[in-house]
């Protein structure tokens, strides 16, 4: 049995590349996922990616912000110590609606961000999850599970057939772990 | 970018036939309209005549806004290199080719509205600028400089017939480019949008001083040309994407689908919050500060007559499409972008009316058949105006040179 986990079809041309994609569903062959060095329109709904779930996180990021800005604004502006401000009442709601608003969006921002590198290994210091250096310059890639798809002849023919310039079979699933 | 070989069948030469129903329904609403405002002109009581000048100032400056801010869509559009919009890009097309008559009608009811006294006469009435005059009026007359009747009225003029020139040309360029192909209609139309859009973004606010803020000349706002403008656009995206929605529904633009929509609807979700964040800013600064003639506005607004309406226009305008149109999937469907879009247009019309009711009927504000009628007659002839414009001409500008990336458009 051989070592390989993944077999890497690298294109030089993204129409190929989709091509390949193509050809490989056709003949069954379940895709890992592709990488590519620039967005390529309809590749998520060819590839069948779920949308993506970070507007669930933004949405509770900013529901916590908002929280915490009236929060502290109550608490600062109408409970410990109530100011008299322009003969304003104590809790005067429309004055607390830029700071509740602008809390609300930084950790909005900020909570996105930190979702987004949590979820992509991106935080500084960690090693970045890359299957092909190369799919960052100029190739596109397209992986496919070697433990899923027992026939490696066939997936090698049909990404030469598509243009594939190149065939990787990796023992191992990150190479930029090395 | 060149991942896409598909063929694509669509008929870019295809033209909207403007007939049936629609066009039956248009001039109907043209002739209620014009019923409406003459029984209300002719009526005897003078209040009755000043409520139908405020609604045809509200309408007429309702429908030039709607028109000028298709201009500004094409411009707007033309300047950012935008690709996602060319493939529906003659319907704000249509919209800024009648911009010429929008404006006509509008400068009508403003010349008649002034020489009669029925608007405008918080700032133009006898001695108001004579300081030996029992009627002076020490804040008028120090506003006279800028604010007078030969002043206004040229400026109404050459405000709008810049408007009118620009989005005329516009759209023409385009057509031509349908005919002659090549590059030199695009490249002429984005050197005359950047300039257009100087021009319009440093006059609207003036304009809107001198139309629509100068009802009440006591009370002034910096904000209030930024609030009319997000008005402005607000309601011209909603107009697109009404008009887009009906004419996709009986049965053309093949090519426009879910994504030009969901940016569409972008853009009245982003401009709705823009409208509110205007709109709020003027009033908590005002409120904030409570100086009497700064806070004399909204006083007028808290009357009564007027606070249904004014937290109306806030449910309308601000909370409907910030929860109808925050999902994804909402913008992507045409049932509730419909629902949304004529929701916003009829907000808009709240808008306005309360800008400008306080400002010229006062206590007398009503809601019947002036008000109704009006509007459904400039909405006929907007209606009318539109369409048969867009008949002209085919629903596709086959020549633009980003139309292949609005085909392939995704979102």
């Amino acid at each position: 049995m051989s070592n390989t986990k993944y077999i890497l079809g690298s294109f030089a041309d993204p129409d190929e590349m989709m091509h390949g994609i193509d050809k490989l569903q056709a003949n069954n062959i379940s895709i890992y996922d592709c990488f590519t060095p620039m967005p390529i329109h309809g590749i998520e709904a060819k590839l069948g990616v779920k949308p993506s779930r970070l507007p669930i996180a933004a949405f509770v990021f900013g529901a916590l912000g908002t929280c915490l800005g009236f929060s502290l604004l109550y608490f600062t502006m109408a409970h410990d110590w109530p100011m008299n401000i322009g003969g304003k009442p104590s809790l005067p709601l429309p004055n607390f609606v830029p700071v509740t608003f602008e809390v609300t969006i930084l950790l909005c921002a900020l909570g996105m961000v930190a979702t987004f590198f949590y979820r992509n290994h991106l935080f500084p210091g960690r090693a970045p999850r890359v299957m092909d250096l190369r799919a960052s310059d100029d190739r596109f890639i397209i992986a496919i599970d070697a433990k899923e798809n027992a026939d490696h002849a066939l997936v090698e023919s049909l990404l030469k057939e598509a243009g594939a310039v190149e065939v990787k079979y990796n023992e191992r699933k990150y190479v930029s772990y090395e | 970018m060149g991942t896409h070989n598909h063929h694509h069948d669509y008929n870019f030469s295809e033209r909207f036939q403007f007939a049936g129903i629609g066009k039956i329904l248009s001039l109907v609403g043209i002739a209620v309209g014009v019923i409406a405002i003459v029984i209300g002109l002719m009526s005897s009581d003078h209040i009755m005549v000043e409520r139908t000048y405020a609604n045809l100032l509200l309408m007429g400056y309702y429908f030039t806004c709607v028109c000028a801010a298709g201009a500004f869509f094409v411009a707007l559009q033309m300047v950012t290199q935008s690709g996602w919009s060319a493939g529906l890009i003659r319907i704000p097309q249509a919209m800024a080719s009648i911009l010429p008559i929008a404006a006509l009608i509008l400068l009508l009811i403003v010349g008649l509205g002034l020489t009669t006294h029925n608007l405008y006469h918080h700032w133009h009435a006898d001695g108001l600028t004579d300081p030996n005059s029992p009627n002076f009026d020490k804040l008028v007359a120090g506003k006279s400089t800028f604010l007078n009747v030969p002043g206004f009225l040229i400026r109404q003029v050459i405000f709008m017939g810049t408007y009118s020139i620009f989005a005329v040309i516009l759209a023409k360029l385009s057509y031509k480019e349908d005919l002659e192909g090549g590059l030199n209609s695009y490249k002429q139309s984005f050197k005359l949008s950047a300039i257009f859009l100087v021009i319009f973004g440093f006059t609207t606010p003036i304009w809107s001083f001198d139309t629509i803020m100068s009802l009440e000349a006591h009370w002034f706002s910096t904000m209030f040309g930024w609030y009319n403008f997000a008005a402005m656009w607000v309601s011209g995206i909603a107009t697109i994407v009404v008009i887009t929605i009906l004419v996709k529904k009986a049965g053309y633009l093949s090519w426009v689908n879910e994504n030009h929509l969901h940016d569409l609807g972008k853009l009245m979700f982003g401009f709705s919050i823009f409208w509110t964040y205007v709109w709020f800013a003027q009033f908590m600064l005002i409120w904030y500060s409570n100086i009497p003639e700064e806070t004399v506005y909204f006083y007028k607004r808290w009357e009564p007559e007027y606070k249904p309406w004014f937290w109306l226009s806030i449910i309308i305008n601000f909370l409907a499409p910030l929860l109808l149109l925050v999902d994804r999937d909402a913008k992507r469907k045409q049932g509730m972008m419909l629902f949304v879009a004529i929701l916003l247009l009829c907000g808009h019309w709240l808008d306005y009316y309360i800008m400008i009711m306080p400002g010229t009927v006062e206590a007398h504000r009503g809601f019947g058949f002036v008000e109704i009628g009006t509007a459904i007659g400039f909405v006929g002839l907007f209606t009318f105006l539109v369409m048969t414009k867009l008949s002209k001409h085919p629903l596709a500008p086959k020549n633009h040179p980003f139309l292949d990336e609005s085909l392939h458009h995704q979102l």
